[in-house]
């Protein structure tokens, strides 16, 4: 239910900026592209659009934020929460002869995870008496209002009515105040109304998470710093792309530069090259473990066979002219190596290089949700375990950050490196 | 014993389905060091083969290639090439890609500096030196693929279709720039072209090649390259015997393209 308003709450957004944007920015640069008459599937027309990228990050916050109760949003955003306060009912309790007399139920309701407290209220006349209950938000009590009562349920007293509404055993009531029901044995089972924003322990507001980057940035989860976490994992990731790209490299110009190679490798690399790296995890654990050398391993495997395929593709895709220009001006074969087939295949091998990191990334936090002690795949595990859903949600906005991270500064890299890419 | 000689070159390629293809069939002709020699022929003459033989990157299945008394046996720096496009090195600036074969000798700077500047400013890229490759037009490209092939300092420079890929008006200065860099350093050059006005223009010698199998068909010795050194070579098209001459090959290729066609039709 509440999943269903929040998507009606996102494409409402999403219409509605799209309208206003279009409504508010005119025109104002007459460049090549914005003068084209025919943007529809003209693919090259279509640019990200820079403010529905920012309204569409806003938007994710915001509707995080509502739907948690953010201190981060005004309040009038907020989506409706789950009622805190004082409350109370009014049950009719029936005699085994009977008669009837009716009682209050005062309720003190508190906030998310905050400490209930009992309290006394004057029990009132007549035999069932006025009763006292504590609880938390978004959740039902059952409330034993017989406790202080002269006739109990086990006098055969049963409760007929909340508010003046008929009850039953197999009637429920929903009532402004809150759902209420019995139990098999008589006692009321009262939930308040909980309202459409998440609790924290199914999403913590974003504040809650930011606050948490600074707490374990500062004081560590399970004996390490955030960063060290983070830095354990980046450190992997280096060292097995590192490796993989150390002997992947090499590979791939040797099964692109001889048939022997070729022929020895090309089953090894085609049946390695589909196998999911996450799908070697038990293996490398049974192999070599849980520590830093079987992760390294994994990594290294991971990145291999796509390096090695980069590379072989970049030889490949050496011109033939190129070569036989080089020959023509005199080169040896080292020199045609070192001058034109290396350079040729840089761009092939960058973009091998981009996917390799992504895959092992991925694979490096997978590794560790199965088995570590440091690392920010291990960091969200073990938070999930214990519930603290904001590490979790830290975590994985983290790991999002630090990929998206890696595959710019590839990018940036390779612009420097081969500025000739796609451009010959 | 200097100079090019292809001695009785036979090219045969077997195909997968069995069958073969006679790609050239008992090619002989001999070059004198400085003569410019064009070749035309239709499309399947085995003229690119021809070159590839002679440039060493193929290897008849009879016959030999013989330069400066040797005989070739693969690519070397004394036979230059100089392809239609795609030779250059995007990763090298211009003046690197011209510098690449003095450099691939081990030479110093000191060495191949001067003689590379003053190739790059006859053929016009004295202010284009550090741009990359691929910031050049076509036909600029072309120029420092000439300039490269020069740099290197080969007895044979072989064209493969060099203006090719290139609009009118450059491809005209550019044959302008061919016919001059030919007399300057007196090399002997061999060019590919489909262009029968070209191969008119700069051919002192013209090959014409014939199909199925590749042949040598009609050899002509011609006066218009030594005439469009440093004239305008509209003026040359002018001269006596260029229409005549040019109409005589194009009915001939057109005879061989119609005897293909023909061929091809009946064979189905």
């Amino acid at each position: 239910m509440t999943g269903l308003i929040i998507l009606l709450v996102y494409v409402a957004i999403f219409v509605g900026s799209f309208f206003l944007i279009r409504a508010l920015v005119r025109r104002t640069t007459n460049d090549f592209t914005s003068l084209k008459t025919v943007t529809f599937g003209d693919e090259s027309a279509v640019t990200s659009n820079r403010s529905a990228s920012i309204i569409s990050v806003l938007t994710i916050f915001l509707i995080w934020g509502a739907f948690t109760g953010s201190n981060w949003i005004p309040s009038f955003l907020h989506a409706p929460g789950p009622f805190v306060g004082d409350t109370s009912f009014t049950y009719t309790l029936e005699a085994a002869d009977g008669s009837r007399d009716d009682a209050t139920v005062h309720v003190r309701v508190v906030g998310f995870g905050e400490e209930t407290a009992n309290f006394e209220v004057d029990p009132g006349d007549g035999f069932a008496k006025d009763d006292a209950v504590s609880m938390n938000a978004s959740r039902s009590t059952t409330i034993l209002f017989d406790r202080n009562d002269e006739i109990k349920r086990s006098d055969d007293a049963r409760v007929v009515a909340i508010n003046g509404e008929a009850i039953g055993p197999d009637t429920d009531l929903t009532l402004d105040v809150g759902r209420f029901a019995l139990t098999d044995k008589g006692a009321i089972s009262f939930a308040p109304p909980s309202g459409l924003q998440m609790e924290p322990i199914w999403l913590p507001p974003p504040e809650a998470v930011v606050s948490r980057v600074i707490e374990i940035s500062n004081d560590g989860y399970r004996d390490s710093t955030l960063w060290r976490h983070l830095g354990y994992s980046l450190f992997r990731v280096v060292a097995g792309f590192f490796f993989g790209a150390l002997l992947g490299i090499p590979l791939g110009y040797a099964m692109g530069l001889s048939n022997w190679f070729r022929g020895w490798f090309e089953p090894i690399v085609e049946f390695m090259r589909p196998v999911p790296p996450l799908a070697l995890i038990p293996l490398v654990i049974i192999w070599f473990g849980i520590g830093e050398t079987g992760k390294i391993i994994l990594l290294f495997l991971a990145s291999l066979w796509i390096m090695a395929i980069a590379a072989r593709a970049g030889v490949s895709g050496v011109n033939i002219t190129k070569v036989h220009a080089a020959y023509s001006l005199g080169a040896s074969k080292f020199q045609i190596m070192r001058h034109v087939i290396v350079p040729n295949s840089l761009p092939e091998i960058f973009t091998g290089a981009r996917v390799a990191m992504g895959v092992c990334w991925g694979t490096v936090v997978a590794a560790e949700l199965v088995a570590a002690s440091e690392g920010a795949g291990m960091m969200i595990m073990v938070a999930s375990k214990f519930q603290l859903t904001d590490i979790v949600l830290m975590g994985i906005i983290l790991i999002g950050v630090i990929g998206f991270g890696i595959d710019i500064l590839m990018r940036k890299i390779e612009r420097t490196l081969v500025p000739w890419k796609g451009r010959s | 014993m200097s100079g090019l000689s292809i001695q009785n070159i036979s090219m045969r390629f077997d195909l997968p389905n069995g069958s073969s293809v006679q790609a050239l069939q008992n090619v002989s002709l001999d070059l004198k060091p400085g003569e410019l020699m064009s070749v035309l022929g239709p499309s399947g003459c085995g003229k690119t083969t021809l070159l590839n033989i002679v440039a060493g990157f193929l290897a008849p299945t009879d016959g030999k290639i013989v330069m400066n008394g040797h005989t070739v046996t693969g690519p070397d720096a004394e036979r230059g090439m100089v392809f239609q496009q795609g030779a250059l090195f995007e990763w090298m600036d211009v003046r690197s890609n011209v510098s690449f074969g003095p450099r691939m000798k081990g030479q110093s700077e000191a060495q191949w500096g001067a003689h590379v500047d003053h190739l790059l400013d006859v053929t016009g890229l004295g202010g284009f030196k550090d741009k990359a490759i691929y910031e050049l037009s076509g036909g600029m490209q072309q120029r420092v693929a000439l300039a490269r092939c020069l740099a290197n300092d080969p007895d044979v420079i072989l064209m493969d279709e060099p203006l090719g890929a290139l609009d009118a008006l450059t491809r005209e200065k550019m044959q302008g720039l061919v016919l001059k860099l030919w007399k300057e350093t007196g090399k002997t050059i061999i060019l590919i072209t489909h262009s029968v006005e070209e191969a008119l223009l700069l051919g002192e010698r013209l090959l014409v090649m014939a199909p199925r199998p590749g042949r040598i068909h009609k050899e002509y010795r011609l006066p218009f390259a030594d005439m469009g050194v440093g004239a305008d070579l509209r003026d040359v098209k002018k001269a006596e015997g260029y229409a005549s001459t040019r109409e005589e090959i194009l009915e001939m290729i057109w005879d061989m393209e119609e005897e293909i066609m023909g061929r091809t039709e009946a064979e189905k």
